[in-house]
């Protein structure tokens, strides 16, 4: 297989399709590079569009792929994506929920909540915007933004597809080249592609259908299509490795209940990282008090031992303090900090302000932040860290935050869930950056 | 929807949609359901009888346990609604022991906040006027809705926590980030989120659980003979309040409805199926969108429904 870099499991590795969950992928890369093309073309290739839908994106006798997805009627009088729109399909094999995320720099924000929740990313290369026939060629800023972003989030999945490969002279060259300045880009990044992949979204070549008859070889690639890749692709793992961590969502009180018996309150919430059953010793933050789970349920009230993602409600041995926003932690493992060192994904349209407070949101807890310094701010083009005093809007930078009340934390590479955190203005309510815990 | 399947063609294809991933929906629908209770002063649930809401009444009775659901259920009727529907709609609420508020488009219009244009407009459109009022009387702060994104263009684009202004418009260009599961549901006064616990269920997903669940559905959803009358590829019901036009002919058909709503807007589909399993077989070769296929205000214009929507509208 030459010009790619495939590493998923072949079809033989894979128990079964009922082994694969649902998968959850977006599409970014630069404005018109063809992404939303590439959803339509998944969709109508795999036979997800209905009839009326179809009618609809009918103009002088021609279909326009991109119509089905940009349904904001801002985005028609623009032709842009402004929001994420979500979409689903299913092949024989599996279900999929699409992010078709915007390209706009200024919309990064609806990129940025698209691949939060991600278990892959198909980063969009528009082959006719670079300058192919040369093999030291750059990339578009966009590109290398929206695949730092994905991996900064830990996308579990990052695959390449260099699109408009029909709309070159020499596919084969055009393909060598920018898969080569791809990897080159990726590597220096410390961004691990899963894939590299010729297509032509407006033709419909290798997205669901393999190269077209007439080239088989086409662009020198013989792996396989885009939706064969996707068909194979992991899910996120739940981050059961890690000690048992749960915050705490809502507090059922059963003093209105005739039912004696169920004295106690349950603690409702989503395991964050590890497992619980009864028996287990947790330890309560804030308060620092100790207690023994005495009862576990599942998300839909029964019995059950639950671990990482998914939903328990849990009655503990003994009445202490506890609401919404408190952590229940496995003792001893978990220290809490009022400092934190963290890279800052920026999504509003103020700058962050070195010395400002900001509302911050982790897990079901709110606390202030203040901004104590901007320790650099990363050049997307270079992957320098530059000295900044603000952070504008779309930037990345590194900056460290004292927070009013201490929180318990693992870094993002470790655990997504303890990891992250958002930032919100105080005056306008803004959901204003994501927060990766260094 | 093809009307007469061969079911036998679609049985072989059904294997391959595993039922697994609905429990992966359901959960994510109980934990924005918990979300809601735990985060808001006042919110609502809206409930019009219909399929997707009894879906989420359903999922709220596993989330709070039975008879325990924390919130009211809020329907706001055009006064143009089936009977089947609102009858149904009574009888679940006292069934679970909800409060059952409701208020009348009606109402509105007595008090001069809503006029029609022509006494046979539809009053579907109005409904905004009217809930925008009823989130005043009880000043709510979230209104937990049963929209998919899947049914069209402009909800494919909405948050699960969709905030709205005081006007109860949705902007849609300047919608919050929506990072992981970290809802930022903070408000000012006057302002309140609509919530779509069920945003990543499709029409298919919706009728898979309300068989897997045993869910109880108005009559009307499936099929049933009904006088009909065809007009622009689309089934219209002759009513009352749709009557036959000059020159037209009924017909007796064999239908069911794909949804619900307000009579002078909301068309059958011709049909035999008389279970949940027969119409999940009919969904996977339906190739019209349930909207397409029963909905007439949609068509107006391209983005009749954002439109809608940025004016209070669910």
């Amino acid at each position: 297989m030459t010009n790619a870099t495939i590493s998923i499991a072949t079809p033989a590795d894979i128990t079964g399709a009922t082994a694969l969950s649902a998968l959850k992928f977006i599409t970014c890369g630069s404005v018109d590079d063809g992404k939303s093309t590439l959803i339509g073309r998944l969709l109508v290739d795999t036979k997800a569009v209905l009839q009326d839908h179809l009618a609809g994106v009918q103009r002088q006798g021609e279909t326009d792929l991109a119509l089905l997805t940009d349904g904001l009627s801002a985005e028609r009088e623009q032709g842009i994506t402004i929001d994420v729109a979500y979409r689903y399909f299913n092949t024989e094999d599996r279900k999929f929920i699409i992010g078709d995320a915007p390209g706009h720099e200024q919309y990064t924000r609806n990129m940025v909540t698209a691949a939060s929740s991600a278990d892959a990313a198909v980063v969009l290369v528009d082959a006719t915007k670079l300058d192919w026939k040369n093999a030291a060629l750059e990339l578009l800023p966009q590109t290398r933004r929206h695949s730092l972003l994905c991996n900064l989030l830990r996308v579990p999945s990052i695959v390449f597809a260099v699109n408009k490969l029909d709309a070159v002279e020499d596919s084969t060259l055009a393909f060598a080249n920018i898969s080569g300045a791809l990897r080159k880009f990726a590597t220096a990044a410390g961004i691990p592609v899963e894939a590299i992949v010729p297509v032509s979204a407006l033709k419909g070549w290798n997205v669901v259908e393999a190269g077209h008859a007439d080239l088989p070889d086409w662009c020198g690639y013989s792996g396989p299509t885009l939706l064969q890749i996707l068909e194979q692709l992991p899910g996120t793992p739940a981050e059961v490795d890690q000690p048992f961590a749960f915050p705490v969502q809502w507090v059922e009180k059963f003093s209105s209940s005739a039912d004696t018996s169920q004295g106690r309150r349950v603690f409702w919430g989503r395991v964050a990282t590890g497992a619980v059953q009864p028996g287990q010793e947790i330890r309560i933050l804030p308060s620092g008090q100790t207690a023994t789970v005495a009862q576990v349920l599942d998300h839909a009230r029964r019995p059950g031992n639950v671990s990482a993602s998914h939903s328990a409600g849990i009655v503990l041995d003994r009445e202490v303090d506890v609401s919404r926003g408190d952590w229940l932690l496995a003792s001893g493992n978990f220290e809490a900090q009022r400092e934190l060192s963290a890279t800052v994904a920026w999504l509003d349209d103020e700058p962050l302000v070195a010395g400002r407070v900001y509302w911050a949101l982790h897990g079901h807890r709110w606390v202030k932040a203040k901004v104590k310094r901007i320790v650099h701010r990363l050049n997307i083009n270079t992957l320098a860290e530059e000295d900044a005093t603000e952070l504008p809007p779309n930037a990345i930078g590194h900056v460290e935050l004292a927070l009013q009340e201490p929180i318990a934390t693992l870094p993002y590479l470790q655990s997504r869930s303890l990891g992250a955190l958002v930032l919100v203005d105080t005056a306008s309510n803004k959901t204003a950056g994501a927060v990766l815990v260094r | 929807m093809n009307a007469l399947t061969d079911h036998a063609v679609l049985q072989s294809a059904e294997h391959h949609l595993s039922n697994a991933h609905l429990d992966a929906l359901e959960e994510e629908t109980i934990f924005i359901l918990r979300e809601v209770a735990a985060v808001f002063e006042r919110p609502t649930l809206l409930f019009s009888g219909g399929k997707d809401s009894l879906v989420l009444l359903k999922c709220a009775e596993k989330a709070f346990g039975v008879g325990r659901i924390p919130y009211p259920l809020l329907m706001i009727d055009t006064g143009h609604n089936f009977h089947e529907v609102t009858d149904f709609r009574d009888f679940r609420a006292k069934e679970l022991g909800a409060e059952l508020i409701v208020r009348n488009v009606e109402d509105s219009m007595k008090r001069g906040t809503v006029r029609l244009a022509h006494p046979g407009e539809s009053r579907n459109v109005h409904q905004s006027v009217t809930l925008l009022e009823a989130i005043e009387e009880f000043r709510f702060d979230a209104l937990i809705g049963g929209a998919r994104r899947d049914e069209e263009k402009a909800r494919a684009k909405e948050r699960i926590f969709s905030h709205r202004d005081s006007f109860g418009q949705w902007q849609p260009k300047a919608q919050r980030p929506e990072l992981w599961t970290l809802f930022n549901t903070r408000l000012q006064p006057g302002e309140h989120f609509r919530v779509f616990p069920i945003s990543n269920w499709t029409e298919l997903d919706v009728w898979q659980y309300i068989e897997r669940e045993n869910i109880a559905l108005p009559s009307l959803y499936y099929t049933h003979k009904r006088e009909v009358v065809e007009r622009k590829g689309l089934l219209v019901p002759v009513t009352e309040l749709t009557p036959l036009k000059a020159g037209e002919t009924a017909e007796q058909r064999d239908v069911r409805f794909r949804t619900v709503g307000d009579i002078t807007c909301t068309c059958p589909v011709e049909s035999f199926a008389a279970t949940p399993g027969d119409v999940v077989i009919e969904t996977l070769a339906a190739d019209v969108s349930e909207r397409g296929a029963t909905r007439m205000d949609d068509k107006t214009s391209e983005a009749s429904m954002e439109k809608r929507k940025k004016d209070g509208y669910f």
